[in-house]
């Protein structure tokens, strides 16, 4: 790959209505990113090998659980500090910023938000630096957008559980040293066991074949007869709404996150229409270019508004779950759109490995189906605004 | 031994930062304008300091003359690990101001070797270290490559034309810090939450006397397209350096 020229664009100047910490927050992991990833990336993505060497500098970044009190090693940092780190991750590769995120949103916040102190204090330290990682099963083979329906299952055996089932597309799943799983109990109650590597019956294979986020591994997560200690059952909550909530906090970095694979579709293809010329000028002279050049930084700009907004929410405890999904499916789809726009802006260049765009858009086609599909979210918005439920 | 290190850090706009200027072009136009840290500040003088700090023990106190926009370079600074700040609180205008500002605090202080970047990318004017020198009587070491500690010894290599130039001085020394004297440091999540807390002393400036002002700026002419001429025609580079460029 090219050596990374990124620059940021804030055509609306939002750096203003962040504080200094904030982007200073922003330009490490920028700066972190650009040192240590770029060169890289592209290697570890035709390889399809998530780069393991980067978890240390991940954790000192803050990219994992920023948001977590100092007191369990986190940062102790507020939303917007989280989602600014997540989009410089994206802005490089969308399964840097997934293993990120499945840390954060998916792993930790449950502990900390539904786990018991002994779980806090056992996990989220460890995790917090990136000598332990994590990852999170919902979804099965059988029950992808319909999580509700999920057989993995557990019965209880004195101080133990037994559980049973297969999770399936499972990011980090490879090389995790446990597992957040969502299973049901003897009365068909969600709840979330902790399980750790090393557990009798517990097996992690790797999904091979993806041309989708392929710098990030993906598993499977097969429990046959584990023998889990109750203590490692979430105290916290139980039910859907439980492992849901994580997803509201892992969409809203991927809201972030869509924005800064945008930028770097934009950023590329902006430079690349100054410089190439064809018929005596600048492609960026044409007028059909300046179309999508234009469109893209609009588009941009409004999903950082809307965004940032979010944030704001969030930090003040009142973001619903449907804005939340409404800036997971606007933002994706947007990167999507200047994806694959951009790339034919670059030309022929556009589908070569010189350039990241095209990575980009193979990479957001998982993003778009995680965590909930483009439709998936349509039928959110589409409830909470008719009150209809169009699921079923 | 342990030094005390003052590292003297300015802003300076980000160098992809679009340049303009406005006051009939007598004022740089910050509107939209991002500032970091001068690298040679950054990524050379504080990062040799905390490491010759790291080696030896010691402080680094980082020193900046501007006003209350240049707290998040400050804070940057402290965040990739300075022990504290001290911010004279005028708005620089010319490096003689700006030298005997720090020369002040630099008597004050008691440092025992005091860094500034050769110069800042906005202005290059690279006369600061050899004033402030010059004003607290110290020797001064310009361009260094190279710092080290031995002692009440500072030792130091310059580029020389051809080769390198070993200089060495007893502290208390000015030194100037140019490319390859360290390499940048990142700050780390723990740097920005610990600079939260670690002192930024704002001490306020008597206005001082302006030796020298801007006329005006003026932007660099536009670069021209490029002419390539064969390399069987070294006839034709002579007449267009000479009648084109009219270099020869
Ligand atoms: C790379 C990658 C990493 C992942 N990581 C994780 C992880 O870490 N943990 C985890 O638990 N899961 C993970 N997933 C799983 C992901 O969340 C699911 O793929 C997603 O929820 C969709 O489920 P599915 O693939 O079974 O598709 P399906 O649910 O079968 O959907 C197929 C199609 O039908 C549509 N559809 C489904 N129901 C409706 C409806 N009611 N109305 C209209 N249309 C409908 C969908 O929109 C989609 O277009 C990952 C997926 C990928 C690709």
């Amino acid at each position: 790959m090219r050596t990374d020229l990124y620059q940021g664009h804030d055509y609306l100047l939002m750096d203003e209505l962040l504080t200094e910490e904030h982007r200073l927050i922003r330009d490490t992991a920028r700066a972190w990113v650009k040192q240590e990833v770029s060169p890289i990336i592209e290697d570890a993505a035709e390889r399809c090998e998530f780069p393991k060497h980067l978890l240390p500098g991940l954790g000192e970044i803050g990219a994992f659980g920023p948001y977590i009190p100092e007191e369990y090693g986190g940062a102790g940092l507020d939303q917007i500090a989280y989602g600014l780190i997540m989009q410089e991750l994206e802005r490089c590769d969308s399964g840097l910023r997934s293993t990120a995120s499945v840390q954060s949103s998916l792993v930790m916040y449950p502990i900390w938000k539904y786990g018991s102190e002994e779980q806090k204090q056992k996990f989220l330290p460890k995790l917090a630096t990136g000598e332990w990682m994590g990852c999170f099963g919902l979804t099965e083979p059988d029950h992808g957008s319909n999580p509700g329906g999920m057989t993995t299952h557990y019965k209880e055996d004195g101080d133990d559980i037994i559980l049973n089932g297969a999770k399936m597309w499972i990011s980090n799943a490879p090389f995790a040293q446990m597992a957040v799983v969502w299973a049901k109990n003897e009365e068909g109650r969600i709840h979330g066991v902790l399980v750790e590597r090393g557990m009798e019956g517990f097996s992690t294979p790797t999904m091979k074949g993806k041309w989708s986020l392929r710098a990030s591994d993906t598993g499977e997560l097969i429990f046959d007869n584990v023998r889990v200690p109750k203590t490692n059952i979430l105290p916290g909550r139980s039910g859907l709404g439980a492992p849901l909530s994580c997803l509201d906090s892992a969409r809203y970095g991927i809201a972030w996150g869509a924005i800064g694979a945008a930028l770097d579709c934009y950023d590329v293809g902006l430079r690349y229409a100054k410089e190439r010329k064809q018929f005596g000028r600048p492609i960026a002279g044409f007028q059909l270019q300046q179309k999508k050049l234009a469109e893209a930084i609009t588009e941009i700009s409004k999903a950082q508004l809307m965004t940032l907004r979010i944030g704001q929410l969030r930090n003040e405890g009142r973001a619903t779950s449907a804005q939340i999904s409404m800036a997971k499916r606007n933002n994706v789809d947007m990167a999507i759109h200047i994806a694959r726009e951009m790339r034919q802006v670059l030309g022929g260049m556009g589908i070569m490995n010189e350039y990241p765009i095209m990575r980009h858009m193979a990479n957001l086609e998982s993003v778009i189906t995680y965590e909930g599909t483009h439709d998936i979210h349509l039928l959110i918005t589409g409830f909470d605004i008719t009150g209809e439920n169009a699921f079923k | 031994m342990a030094m005390k290190f003052l590292v003297c850090i300015s802003k300076a706009p980000d160098t992809t930062s679009r340049i303009a200027f406005t006051e009939g072009d007598t004022q740089f136009d910050a509107n939209g304008v991002q500032f970091i840290v001068n690298p040679y500040d950054e990524w050379y003088a504080l990062v040799r300091a905390l490491e010759l700090k790291e080696q030896h023990g010691g402080s680094v106190t980082t020193l900046t003359v501007g006003q209350a926009d240049c707290d998040p370079v400050i804070r940057k600074a402290l965040a990739i690990g300075a022990d504290d700040a001290i911010r004279i609180d005028a708005n620089p205008v010319d490096a003689m101001q700006v030298a005997t500002l720090i020369a002040e605090q630099a008597r004050q202080g008691a440092y025992d070797v005091i860094l500034c970047g050769k110069e800042t990318i906005d202005h290059n004017g690279s006369v600061v270290g050899g004033m402030l020198a010059e004003l607290i009587d110290a020797p001064f070491i310009s361009l260094a490559t190279s710092l080290e500690v031995e002692g009440n010894t500072v030792k130091a290599k310059r580029e020389a034309s051809g080769g390198l130039e070993h200089v060495q001085a007893e502290s208390p020394v000015v030194v100037s810090a140019s490319k390859g004297m360290a390499e940048q440091r990142i700050p780390n999540m723990r740097g920005i939450m610990a600079a939260r807390t670690k002192p930024l002393n704002v001490i306020s400036a008597e206005e001082s006397a302006q030796s020298a002002s801007v006329a005006k700026f003026e932007l660099p002419p536009a670069k021209g397209d490029c002419k390539i001429v064969s390399a069987d025609e070294p006839e034709e580079l002579v007449r267009l350096l000479r009648e084109e460029a009219k270099i020869l």
